[in-house]
């Protein structure tokens, strides 16, 4: 089942303004949701904050109350090697397969490495990922 | 004091009041007979030409609004067919919808007549070099200052609006004694020649400035006066009108409205009532020779007065005060007319909006700066932040198109912006005149 590797990341809209990530890191604290990963992206007065979390309705939900637009988008999580060559082995497949990476953020763990991707063909990047010996995560290993 | 044409600039004014008389007369006999609209309007005001007996039954005529153009758009006012017109000029409406004027050559002659008059009373003439900094184009001001010097045998330095350092350079090369622009844009090549290590005063020939189409105060004369050695003369119109079209003299004490050209009146805006001179309300104006777009009673919005002593200058003519401000919320950006309705017009088009939006305008050194805020539909929401880009180069290029002026656009997060119980309250002006 590729379904099970199509992980949900809650993307957050926000005017790029003082205070506005701390609102929404006080949110999720309060609501005890644990962020896995993040990133921003900004360009000029606004931005958009991906994260991934354990518990993703629950950040939407509280997100939402206090006004913010949020949404769900779907991203893959491929382990790495935290060495040298460890994205060059998974880019190298994605761009082979003709599959263009949208965006991407990566986090460095206990364990391995975690490349974040979003791709046009979700499907296709899993199962390319899987054929070349990839692993991926699923939504219950953020836990 | 050098007129252009004495013989009707000083003439008294008995004679100058049976002069407009006439010409008011022949006017609304022709619009009875000719024009659609008017006859229309006239009927419903139940006034006919014959009940038009002295220069004050100008008030028993119907006043005519900028809605009138632009529910007739784009010619449909038109006195004069499509052969006898000889030039269009196109400004921004209220609504997304221009409009547009048509002139035939007897009305560019006449807009050119009014024209020479006012640059030779501020002592402009044959010998002077005038660069023209006004936007040439379907804004009237550059091609009609354009005419205007050339007539009184001016050298036009035809430089149009930007393109600052390369303006201070020609200005003195060709050594420019005259400009004509808006004032923020004068200041700003004040600022720009100081950053060049140009002095005007001292680099440059530059002694007058003919400036208008926005906002400018006594305060602003004297600054440009003392910073740059240049003696501001204020200039008036708007399109419907013709284009810029009246002007003060050397006195510097109030616009001349050629009395056989056109006809100002004040209004008290809210109850239509005539005011009398000194009392400040709304300027309504009568154009009494245009041929293509005839002008009565038209209610520019523009807040003044009309001055009842004699001007010092020995002019006859009628004075009309600078502007103090708009009955509505007409905004004018770097010498252009923004409606906020045109505004919303342009933002309602757009899908990935909500509709909601703000606008602030700011000067940003001198120039006008306008920001709109608008706020995104939440379905237009995306995690990829090409998608939001280009969401707001659309409306950048959306309004630049509705509003033929650049303005600054940001995206605000769906909900944020502010909601308005009754009027909305959806403009805010920090620029100090």
């Amino acid at each position: 089942m590729q379904g099970e590797y199509i992980i949900k990341q809650i993307s957050i809209f926000s005017e790029n303004k003082p205070g506005r990530l701390a609102a929404i890191a006080e949110a999720l604290e309060k609501s005890h949701v644990n962020i896995f990963a993040f990133s921003i992206a900004e360009a000029n007065s606004f931005g958009v904050v991906r994260a991934l979390v354990d518990k993703p309705d629950d950040a939407r939900s509280v997100l939402e109350k206090l006004g913010f637009a949020v949404q769900f988008t779907d991203v893959i999580a491929v382990r790495m090697k935290d060495e040298p060559g460890g994205l060059h082995a998974v880019a190298q497949i994605l761009g082979d397969a003709g599959i263009n990476i949208e965006y991407a953020y990566a986090y460095s763990g206990k364990e391995a490495a975690v490349l974040i991707l979003r791709v046009s063909q979700a499907g296709e990047a899993i199962s390319k990922i899987q054929a070349a010996g990839g692993s991926l995560l699923r939504e219950s290993d953020l836990g | 004091m050098h007129s252009w044409d004495p013989r009707i600039e000083e003439m008294p004014g008995a004679e100058l009041e049976k002069i407009q008389y006439r010409h008011l007369k022949t006017l609304v006999y022709r619009l009875y007979s000719f024009s659609d609209f008017y006859h229309a309007r006239m009927k419903e005001a139940k006034v006919h030409p014959d009940d038009i007996k002295t220069l004050a039954d100008i008030r028993l005529l119907p006043f005519m609004y900028k809605s009138d153009l632009r529910d007739n758009y784009p010619d449909k006012l038109f006195c004069a067919p499509q052969n006898e017109l000889v030039r269009y000029h196109v400004s921004s409406g209220t609504t997304g919808k221009p409009t547009v004027v048509g002139y035939t050559q007897k009305d560019i002659d006449l807009w050119t007549t009014s024209l020479a008059r006012g640059l030779t009373s501020c002592g402009i003439g044959k010998g002077d070099v005038i660069q023209v900094s006004y936007g040439y184009g379907l804004f009237t001001g550059g091609l009609g200052l354009h005419y205007g010097a050339e007539r009184i045998g001016a050298t036009v330095l035809p430089t149009s609006v930007g393109n600052t350092e390369r303006q201070i350079e020609l200005m003195q090369d060709l050594k420019a004694t005259a400009i004509a622009c808006t004032p923020s844009y004068l200041i700003h090549i004040g600022e720009a020649a100081d950053r060049m290590g140009v002095s005007i005063q001292k680099d440059t020939l530059l002694r007058s400035a003919i400036i208008g189409a926005e906002p400018w105060s006594e305060t602003m004369r004297t600054r440009i006066y003392e910073t740059m050695g240049v003696r501001a003369y204020d200039i008036y119109g708007t399109s419907e009108i013709s284009g810029p079209m009246f002007s003060e003299c050397s006195e510097q004490k109030g616009i001349h409205i050629w009395g056989d050209i056109a006809i100002p009146e004040i209004i008290d805006p809210d109850t239509g009532e005539s005011l009398p001179p000194g009392e400040h309300g709304e300027l309504v104006m009568t154009v009494l020779q245009k041929e293509a777009l005839p002008i009565i009673r038209y209610r520019i919005g523009d807040l003044t007065q009309i001055l009842d002593e004699p001007c010092p200058c020995g002019r006859t003519h009628p004075r009309i005060q600078r502007i103090s401000g708009r009955v509505d919320d007409m905004l004018i950006i770097r010498g252009i007319n923004v409606f906020p309705s045109a505004v919303e017009h342009a933002i309602l088009s757009i899908p990935e909006l909500s509709g909601h939006f703000m606008i602030e305008v700011d000067r940003k050194g001198s120039l006008d700066d306008m920001l709109v805020r608008v706020e995104m539909a939440p379905e237009a929401l995306s995690d990829k932040i090409n998608d939001l880009i280009n969401i707001k180069r659309n409306v950048e290029h959306t309004l630049k198109n509705a509003l033929n002026v650049a303005v600054q656009v940001e995206l605000s997060e769906p909900g944020s912006l502010p909601r308005f119980e009754g009027k909305a309250k959806r403009v805010i002006d920090r620029r100090v005149f």
